[in-house]
């Protein structure tokens, strides 16, 4: 039977990467086909036409969209290295902080960010960021998934890669070590787990685009 | 067995995320204390169980905390996945769907659907009024011939939706509009979903939710 799996999106985003760090954890192959966000193609309009956005993940002709549901579906449908907690209360909690990532952390980086870096913007940023601080203190594991990464580090790749590469990129400071301890120690971590290695983009790449999308004149 | 002290709902008699929560716990015939919050002068123990939020609705199972309503409705399935009828499908490109639409609601009919009573100015409103409708008819298209919005049976993602639909009267009285003959084929899965006991005994009656918008717009102003 055929077994045909694409993954329609761009290298450069956070979302799509979790969808590329869940399918390498488990090992499967799939066909990223890349988008150009500017000229969407059919077929991604076609498989995502609620939103028309990536990552879209096509399994055998059927479209699943947004990035957390794509998680629930690979974890449920491949074996292997388990993405959500068996236990029904741990998954609650899994869920509850992948939500809260992109309820409310990524939006106020985001502002953070288009906001080159303005204070009360990254004051709300690092508010945000504080509870998932105060949750791995509260947790006292390396991962917020414990000994191995969950949802809930696959969620946060964006707060361990894209963070940095638009720190950089800007000049501005969202994640400074001496208020975010755990989650600097963290993200050194997660970031050379081999699964999330060989998923994230070039940060050069990243860099090049955020000075060019987000740099002042 | 589990007496009812076991499991404790912290919510508002007219949010449509609790109602959600009470709906789902219907359904699988579970017992619980329900907790009405005065979102005016939270108590400590939602402040305790919801820290990060500080929202109702809070279901507490055995001490522990569960938040946000979604997340809750599947905890419920899982925690009593012994208990029918099931929540969600079991094939996973369904569960995808259901949740994929559950978070659709909160994305955007919520907003959207706010917007017509925290509008002001014919322009806005009629921009909201035009979003609104939109927004529906994209549900709509996701219900096509089905009875339900995925698969066949009633679920999260229609227990995700159907609070809302006590919101209509309101819409259409504040909004000047007509959400059932805009939508019938949602007004028509609006009627199957209340032929369900969780549904009709839990939703409290659209005139309630009408005289509690006027009281909150007359608080503010309006």
């Amino acid at each position: 039977m055929a077994n045909e799996l694409k993954l329609y999106g761009v290298t450069r985003s956070p979302f799509v990467c979790r969808a590329v760090i869940a399918l390498n954890l488990k090992g499967i192959k799939y066909e990223l086909v890349v988008e150009d966000l500017s000229n969407k193609s059919a077929d991604l309009i076609k498989y995502n036409p609620v939103y028309k956005k990536v990552p879209v993940l096509v399994h055998n002709g059927n479209p699943i969209s947004e990035s957390l549901v794509i998680l629930e579906y690979i974890d449920e449908v491949w074996n292997g290295v388990p993405i959500l907690p068996q236990d029904a209360y741990e998954k609650a909690q899994a869920r509850f902080w992948a939500k809260f990532m992109d309820d409310k952390c990524f939006p106020a980086v985001f502002k953070a960010v288009i906001s080159h870096g303005e204070e009360q913007a990254v004051a709300e940023a690092q508010e945000a960021l504080q509870f998932l601080e105060n949750e791995l203190k509260v947790k006292g594991s390396k991962f917020f998934g414990g000994d191995n990464i969950n949802l809930v580090d696959i969620t946060a790749t964006f707060v361990a890669f894209w963070i940095g590469a638009v720190e950089e990129a800007l000049g501005i400071e969202l994640l400074p070590k001496d208020k975010f301890p755990k989650l600097t120690e963290w993200s050194d971590n997660y970031v050379n787990c081999q699964a999330v290695k060989e998923s994230l983009p070039p940060r050069e790449n990243l860099v090049a685009i955020y000075k060019k999308r987000f740099g002042k004149a | 067995m589990a007496g009812s002290d076991d499991v404790i709902l912290l919510d508002f008699w007219v949010s449509a995320f609790g109602l959600r929560v009470r709906i789902a716990l219907a359904e699988k015939g579970i017992h619980y204390e329900y907790r009405e919050e005065n979102l005016q002068n939270k108590s400590p123990l939602l402040l305790e169980m919801n820290p990060v939020h500080k929202k109702i609705p809070v279901l507490i199972h055995q001490g522990k905390p569960v938040c946000e309503s979604n997340i809750i409705v599947q905890y419920i399935d899982e925690a009593w996945h012994d208990k029918s009828p099931s929540l969600l499908p079991s094939d996973p490109y369904l569960r995808a769907q259901a949740r994929f639409w559950a978070d659709f609601v909160d994305k955007k009919v919520y907003e959207a659907a706010k917007k017509i009573w925290m509008t002001e100015g014919e322009e806005d409103r009629q921009v909201a009024k035009k979003e609104l409708i939109e927004v529906l008819k994209v549900l709509e298209g996701q219900l096509g011939e089905k009875p339900y919005m995925v698969g066949e049976s009633f679920g999260l993602a229609d227990i995700a939706m159907i609070p809302f639909s006590v919101w209509f009267h309101t819409l259409n009285e504040i909004g000047k509009m007509n959400i059932e003959r805009e939508c019938p084929k949602l007004a028509a899965w609006v009627n199957r979903c209340m032929e369900r006991e969780s549904v009709s005994k839990t939703l409290p009656h659209p005139h309630k939710f009408y005289e509690f918008v006027l009281e909150m717009q007359k608080k503010k102003g309006h």
